[in-house]
């Protein structure tokens, strides 16, 4: 069975502070939805919100349909999985006992591990090409093989819609690309809906099949990466000049930033872009 | 996927072997604590001021008359040894507990005065309204109770962060220890020298009469634990990843946290709070295990061994006699130091 993930006229905040204000979405089935904006935009927070980890002050999210806080904690756990921004390993745990940790929610109060979790475990190592690492202990990790465990952990649960947040920090570009390219195996392969916040823009638009552009809390717009990357999108949401032009590689949106120090005015050849604001006399805030 | 079915072994094999052998090196380390648990209890029946045979011993546990042995083993080194196998296992887990599930090796009960807690309610009893025996016990158990409550609301901020937690504990046990010093500047001489016991913790007045409370508290607590300790592995990786796995953070917390108070406080009850043994027992089993399996046991194990192996110490190595704690003290007060010195560089957990 699939299962299907949406946010309902949710307003979610800390304390008195509302960070996100009456958002609405649903979450495409078996589709890779990548959430992009600029920082403290409340992207981390909604994702936060789907993954049960805050509560919504108003309205709701709805996991198959019902209230996600209305269902049981263990019973969401196998339908739905996360990947959190800062985990934290246990001093000198083994790969593998780290991974089979994800087992958790197929577990009963008493029952044992299985044969099941067992191949559950092998699955997402070699999964994400860490089989060899099994017997490590995780503080021997260099910091692109720690995420793939991790990354490895939330596969082991086998949950049908996985969400991660910001997957790809504190990688280089070569090990973004690798973690990605795994998720997008997953998606074909399984069919798993992912839902993930990321900061690189290009990378969002290359790997989403739904693009979700957020600014100041409230959803600016939605769709594929073409319809939803557009110079108008990034001077809104980013408050950045930038050109867009059509990946050379993937036929997606390419975004590049002007910046203060270039003017941006070599001859277009994208007919799309015309629409776009004048470049030279917006302020480009830096991205940190 | 295709790799797995490539080197022609089953799936799961690989993993199965691995998490085999761990689990095999695991044991090993439980049934070697276990050995030498049962090697120093046995010792500490036998050798006192007079030397008993091993058969002797056997025969005044199995209930027959012994010549000065049924008295001196049967009434006073037994129920002794008993208390301090039961109450080292209750800190060791006890303090296991509160290091792993606040991810922080500082966050145990007697370093965040929650032993402090029951020791003070235990000095005022004694010294304010001369109470003694089980409501005394009674008394400091509740008192530990209250102050965790205590501590857990202070720290509180929409959530409990492990650092925050052990500052205010500590703060907290300061204020009990104040509270302590000044009930025995206020005593009488004799109460004085009884409250002494709750300072640093001692096995001299570890009778029969106390251990059946004692095994009947922990006949309760101790699989109370094990059970909800399971769900310690989900909470060991961070709040977010433990809701994640259907593991509600706080309120498991709560729960762990109430057990965890229990065994400490019955601990202290008995015994007075013997210095650093919940502290110690949890990084030196994390030592012991290398991460081939799960903390609780091995941890109850090097509780109880500490405590035997210190008052044994204390009674028969030193030329005069000192309580458990001050033996324990001295073995945990360097360790201490050197966590505090490192925890600066690194935030290391168990």
């Amino acid at each position: 069975m699939k299962h299907t993930l949406a946010v309902d006229a949710a307003t979610i905040g800390y304390d008195e502070r509302v960070v996100v204000h009456d958002m609405t979405l649903e979450i495409p089935q078996g589709a890779i939805t990548t959430i992009v904006g600029a920082n403290a935009c409340g992207k981390s927070t909604l994702l936060r919100a789907m993954a049960r980890l805050l509560k919504t002050t108003s309205g709701s999210v709805l996991l198959d349909g019902r209230p996600i806080g209305d269902l049981p904690s263990r019973e969401v756990a196998t339908v739905l999985g996360l990947l959190p921004q800062t985990p934290v390993s246990p001093d000198g745990i083994a790969v593998a006992d780290l991974v089979g940790r994800g087992r958790y929610p197929h577990q009963g109060w008493f029952r044992r591990w299985t044969h099941d979790d067992d191949v559950a475990v092998e699955e997402a190592l070699t999964a994400t090409d860490t089989l060899d690492l099994a017997d490590r202990s995780i503080d021997e990790l260099s910091g692109g093989q720690r995420q793939r465990v991790w990354i490895a952990m939330a596969l082991a649960q086998q949950t049908d819609v996985l969400l991660l947040d910001e997957p790809t920090t504190f990688l280089d570009v070569a090990h973004q690309v690798e973690v990605l390219d795994l998720l997008t195996d997953l998606n074909r392969r399984r069919g798993t809906t992912i839902v993930m916040v990321l900061h690189d823009l290009n990378l969002a638009a290359r790997y989403a099949d739904h693009l979700v552009a957020i600014r100041s809390g409230r959803l600016y717009s939605q769709g594929t990466p073409a319809e939803v990357v557009t110079e108008r999108m990034v001077a809104d949401v980013f408050g950045m000049t930038s050109r867009v032009i059509a990946d050379p590689v993937s036929q997606t949106p390419l975004v590049l930033p002007v910046g203060r120090h270039h003017t941006g005015d070599t001859p277009r050849t994208d007919d799309e872009n015309h629409a776009a604001r004048p470049d030279a006399d917006l302020p480009a805030p830096a991205r940190s | 996927m295709t790799t797995v079915l490539e080197r022609g072994a089953a799936p799961g094999t690989l993993v199965a072997a691995g998490r085999r052998s761990r689990a095999r090196r695991w044991r090993l380390t439980l049934v070697l604590l276990a050995v030498a648990l049962l090697v120093v209890f046995a010792v500490s029946l036998c050798v006192g001021e007079r030397i008993y045979s091993p058969l002797d011993v056997l025969h005044v546990i199995l209930g027959q008359q012994v010549k000065g042995a049924s008295y001196t083993v049967g009434e006073l080194r037994l129920p002794r040894a008993l208390t301090g196998l039961l109450v080292g296992a209750a800190f060791g887990m006890g303090g296991t507990v509160f290091q792993t599930m606040l991810r922080n090796p500082l966050a145990s009960p007697d370093i965040i005065g929650i032993s402090t807690g029951a020791s003070a309610a235990a000095v005022v009893a004694i010294t304010v309204f001369g109470m003694s025996g089980l409501a005394l016990s009674g008394v400091a158990v509740l008192a530990g109770i209250a102050v965790a409550a205590l501590i857990y609301a202070l720290a509180w901020r929409g959530g409990v962060h492990g650092a925050r937690l052990v500052l205010i504990g500590i703060a907290v046990g300061a204020m009990l220890d104040s509270v302590i010093s000044y009930a025995l500047t206020r005593s009488e001489i004799q109460d004085a020298n009884e409250a002494l016991r709750w300072l640093t913790g001692s096995l001299n007045s570890a009778f029969w009469d106390g251990v059946g409370p004692l095994a009947l508290a922990m006949v309760v607590l101790v699989p109370t634990t094990a059970v909800l300790s399971r769900r310690l592995t989900a909470l060991q990786l961070g709040d977010d990843a433990s809701t994640a796995l259907g593991v509600p953070a706080d309120r498991t917390r709560l729960g762990l946290l109430l057990v965890a108070v229990g065994l400490v406080s019955v601990g202290t009850a008995a015994a007075g709070p013997i210095a650093f043994v919940a502290f110690l027992s949890g990084p030196i089993a994390h030592r012991l295990v290398r991460g081939s399996g799960p903390l609780l046991w091995p941890a109850a194990l090097v509780g109880a061994l500490l405590v035997l192996v210190g008052d044994f110490v204390g009674q028969h190595l030193l030329g005069i006699r000192f309580p458990v704690g001050v033996v324990t003290g001295v073995l945990g007060a360097p360790y201490l130091l050197w966590l505090l010195a490192r925890s600066n560089r690194s935030g290391g957990s168990l």
